[in-house]
């Protein structure tokens, strides 16, 4: 065991104190330490984007940020996303009925980088949208269903917040 | 566990960063944005003594217009670039450089002095900084000093930084009126490495090229400034003689470098490219304005 820290955390919502050692990125720490296997690690060099969360409100790569450096820090990771246990986020329900993943290796990297964006962009072009998605790779969909979703989701988020 | 064993001090001040530097020197690596960082640690391509995080250093964040200078704090994240009005209207050859810079999440945490320090050849902003002729502000225990871009930049991630100094701020002339920038970047996608690039910035009046500063990144070992081609340019009309020899001087002015992207032959034609684009689009704005 090498050199360690005591850091305090929210993630999704919840309040964590933890030792960490100080080597260890905040990916493997959110899987391991934590149990919240729901951030993916792929490439851990910040090429795949799979691994983003949203830290303080802003998407950055959890293998390229020590866990250490999250201390008193607040993060959302894709298990925060939903409500609740039954239901999805508009987001999520998007990417369901717009064939968004099949299997589902790049999208809590997807959820994480779109919820960001939607917030900054509620009305975004494809365009925009394929930007947005730019730092995120998936090797199934051919990004045509994940496009849709992010669209599909502008709409349903504006709809909600008329109602 | 990925990366190999170090120390991890979060520094409260910047004397605390002088006292670590002086003491570690080399073994010692500042931790800002960590984006070319901790790929290097994940990977064990590099093994530090002690990573110095200086993310929490206030003195060295933000972006301010001074007396003909934008000073740009070393940790000024390159989201924060991207989004500065202050930039978007003093360094427009900054804001146009930005989007070529990696993906939003990356540019989140990714800092503009970490980009500059590191002097990766690819890299856009150390490019845009020697195009503008601007000056990195480097501190450490035996002061400060500062050094012109030109004489920064002196290899493959080699710069003037001495091991026992950090870079606190980057100081950039802002755009004189009637000058005109233009940034082109070649890669395989959008955001990724450059295979080839040119920060051009230019003064033109009427049909002539006043004067012009090409910088080229990615081809080379370090940005470039290309003497050669610039004298060609100087004073010039833009027309098909100019570009020949403009294209024709770049020959002496660059060394391209074979990597994984291309060979250097291949390298030297894609920069000439990118200059006849670049100039068209020069004179274009020029005329524009």
């Amino acid at each position: 065991m090498g050199e360690t820290r005591k850091i305090a955390l929210t993630v999704n919502g919840k309040r964590y104190a933890e030792e960490v050692e100080v080597r260890m990125h905040l990916g493997d720490f959110l899987r391991q330490q934590l149990g919240l296997t729901g951030t993916h690690l792929g490439c851990e060099h910040g090429v795949c984007g799979a691994c983003t969360v949203l830290v303080d409100g802003v998407s950055a790569r959890s293998c390229l940020m020590l866990a250490v450096q999250a201390d008193g820090r607040e993060l959302l990771t894709v298990e925060g996303i939903a409500p609740n246990e039954e239901e999805l986020h508009p987001l999520q329900e998007a990417f369901r009925d717009n064939h968004g993943l099949q299997c589902g290796f790049c999208t809590p990297g997807m959820l994480t980088t779109l919820i960001e964006f939607l917030g900054d962009n509620p009305d975004p072009t494809e365009r925009e949208v394929r930007e947005a998605i730019s730092g995120n790779l998936c090797r199934c969909t051919g990004y045509q269903g994940i496009v849709a979703a992010a669209l599909d989701a502008a709409q349903r988020l504006k709809a909600l917040k008329q109602a | 566990m990925k990366a190999p064993r170090f120390s991890y001090v979060r520094a409260e001040s910047l004397e605390q960063v002088f006292e670590l530097l002086k003491q570690y020197g080399e073994d010692a690596r500042i931790l800002a944005g960590g984006q070319s960082l901790i790929p290097t640690l994940n990977m064990r391509l590099s093994q530090p003594a002690i990573l110095i995080d200086i993310n929490r250093l206030d003195m060295l964040k933000g972006i301010s217009a001074g007396d003909g200078a934008v000073r740009i704090g070393a940790l000024a994240r390159h989201a924060e670039v991207a989004e500065s009005p202050v930039i978007a209207a003093r360094l427009p050859l900054i804001a146009a450089a930005m989007p070529h810079v990696a993906h939003v999440a990356v540019r989140n945490r990714g800092t503009f002095g970490g980009s500059v320090a590191l002097a990766d050849p690819a890299a856009e902003m150390p490019a845009c900084v020697l195009a503008l002729g601007g000056t990195l502000v480097v501190a450490g225990a035996r002061g400060r000093r500062e050094i012109a871009a030109e004489d920064f930049f002196r290899g493959l991630y080699e710069t003037a930084r001495e091991p026992d100094e950090i870079l606190v701020e980057v100081r950039v002339p802002t755009e004189a009126p009637g000058t005109v920038s233009v940034f082109l970047e070649l890669a395989q996608r959008h955001g990724d490495f450059a295979i080839a690039g040119l920060a051009c910035h230019a003064r033109i009046e009427g049909d002539t090229v006043a004067d012009a500063r090409l910088v080229y990144f990615a081809s080379e070992d370090r940005p470039r400034l290309a003497k050669g081609a610039m004298a060609a340019l100087a004073g010039k009309a833009w027309n098909d003689g100019t570009r020949a020899a403009v294209i024709g001087a770049l020959t002496d002015d660059l060394d391209p470098m074979t990597n994984l992207d291309g060979g250097a032959a291949m390298k030297l034609h894609l920069q000439r490219v990118l200059t006849g684009r670049a100039l068209d689009a020069a004179v274009a704005q020029a005329r524009a304005a």
